[in-house]
């Protein structure tokens, strides 16, 4: 069976022939449009790794599978950087050390990025941390990915007014 | 993962059709469908996506004061729904305690109900697993036991249901609508899910080609609001299933106790409603000795599947800690970390 998906990725429009429904955005991501920031941890949801941000929201590409996300519009860490100019959040990872090897850090960044646009967290270190509780780090870099996230959110100037449950 | 055919329909009643044929699944979001295609522990010959299908991602309010939750709403948007959560704060709270922020974004209503234990029997293909290969055996008896079951569990299974939603949800008297080639029906969701008995394989009532497309909570459990909560005991801080957890509501007046809803999670094959834990409770003056005395009746009839007599005590002081927070108040936020027993008291404004 063949089927043709098309999505929007990174502001681009791609028609994707696939001959095979298996097919996960993550390994459509990497293998067919050849963009390898994305990272392939697990490939079971549980390390955040492969964490994209599809139709505004932050995912888990593993667990996706490309021919049910047709007409969607896809963020990845290719993404996210305004040609030179790194993004507020890889800015603040850099800039506090929020990494070690980096293999988890494109995963980490799509998820804060999706963490600050949720507006759920605000200023508060324990709600980051839970927020940001399915992207694993091995090397342990947590600190300074907290303190990223924190720092990311104020100079992004999110307006965490959303009130929450 | 096995190869199969991939069918997209624009209705409930081209998805039942669809679904009507032998090895065919429904998708939604697909988060444990996926994961449990890639292990081989499922193999349908045919998914039937109903995730584009229309009208299914709704939360609508009901005239008695309830609400009607689409199967396919996503666990993060029924969590963050204002209204949901003022009036069920003890849904919120149990749907924020669970998965990954990336998973509650993807995950919906009815695959949570629907998600398949995590035994790590089941999971592992070369292991003897009778929910998996009915009449193989079970490894998990004899086998690394302490997070089994310790209700409700036979002699041929002693898997538990994984779901932190369920557990408040059975509490209130949630109601699953199905629809499939016979009609649309309902079912509490307490009678929903099976006790394994000799049959593990068959885990809820659902028929074949039968899907949910609804939820609803009844106006009455909203009465609950001001002293409702969810929690839940995990091996880390967060991203972890519940080793036991417990949902308590509650409606207080001049310190007694009206009436009282409890349920457990992490003990039995299915969501624990325990309503001899509720009898004890209701018209009671709200103290520690009344919590413990629910907290044994809850757990009289458990009896340890293997390694895991210590999963009792932890079921019942849980209980007991369920109770005493409901009794405080539901906080105004949900706190940082939702559901944990080592959250800080934060003394936040209750809810009137």
């Amino acid at each position: 069976m063949a089927f043709s998906t098309t999505l929007t990725v990174n502001g681009v429009k791609r028609t994707i022939q696939l001959d095979d429904s298996r097919v996960t955005l993550l390994d459509l991501l990497r293998e067919r449009l050849e963009l390898t920031g994305t990272k392939k941890g697990c490939d079971r949801g549980q390390c955040g790794a492969c964490t994209v941000i599809v139709d505004g929201r932050r995912v888990n590409s593993c667990l996706a599978l490309a021919i049910s996300h047709d007409g969607a519009e896809v963020l990845t860490i290719e993404g996210v950087a305004q040609g030179n100019r790194l993004h507020p959040v890889q800015e603040a990872f850099i800039a506090h050390d929020g990494l070690q090897c980096g293999f988890c850090t494109p995963g980490q960044i799509m998820s804060a990025i999706g963490l600050i646009a949720e507006g759920q967290a605000g200023n508060d270190p324990e709600r980051v941390r839970e927020g940001m509780s399915g992207n694993l780090c091995r090397c342990g870099a947590y600190q300074g990915i907290t303190e990223a996230v924190l720092e990311a959110r104020k100079s992004l100037g999110a307006a965490d007014q959303r009130k929450v449950a | 993962m096995n190869t199969f055919d991939y069918v997209k329909p624009a209705t409930v009643g081209e998805a039942i059709a669809a679904a009507s044929e032998p090895g065919a699944a429904y998708l939604a979001a697909g988060t444990n469908l996926l994961d449990l295609m890639k292990g081989g522990i499922s193999r349908p010959s045919r998914l039937v996506d109903i995730s584009h299908v229309p009208e299914l991602d709704r939360i609508e309010d009901l005239a008695d004061g309830g609400v009607r939750i689409g199967t396919l709403v996503r666990n993060a948007d029924l969590a963050h729904d204002r209204d949901f959560a003022r009036r069920f704060p003890a849904v919120a709270e149990a749907l924020l305690s669970g998965a990954s922020a990336q998973l509650r974004n993807a995950a919906t209503v009815g695959g949570n109900l629907l998600q398949r234990t995590r035994c790590a029997y089941f999971y592992d293909v070369a292991s003897a697993c009778n929910k998996r290969d009915p009449g193989s055996g079970c490894d998990a008896r004899g086998g690394d036991n302490r997070l089994h079951a310790v209700l409700g569990w036979s002699e041929s299974c002693i898997a538990t249901h994984p779901s932190d939603f369920c557990v408040p949800l059975v509490a209130l008297d949630a109601v699953v609508e199905i629809e499939g080639k016979a009609g649309r029906r309902e079912i509490p969701l307490e009678k929903f899910h099976r006790l394994p008995g000799d049959t593990p394989e068959r885990e809820t009532m659902l028929e074949p080609s039968e899907m949910i497309v609804a939820l609803r909570l009844p106006g009455e459990a909203a009465r609950f609001a001001a002293h409702a909560r969810y929690l839940k005991v995990r091996e880390r801080t967060s991203y972890a299933f519940a080793v036991v957890s417990a949902a308590a509501a509650l409606r207080v007046e001049n310190d007694r106790i009206v009436d009282a809803r409890v349920a457990l999670g992490g003990v039995a094959p299915k969501p624990w409603r325990a309503r001899e834990a509720e009898a004890i409770l209701a018209g009671a003056r709200a103290d520690a000795s009344l919590f413990r005395r629910a907290a044994e009746a809850a757990l009289a009839d458990a009896r340890p599947s293997g390694d895991n007599g210590f999963k009792i005590e932890l079921a019942r002081r849980i209980v007991v800690r369920a109770l005493a927070l409901a009794t405080a108040g539901t906080p105004e936020r949900v706190p940082a970390l939702p559901a944990s027993p080592f959250a800080t008291v934060s003394g936040d404004v209750i809810h009137a």
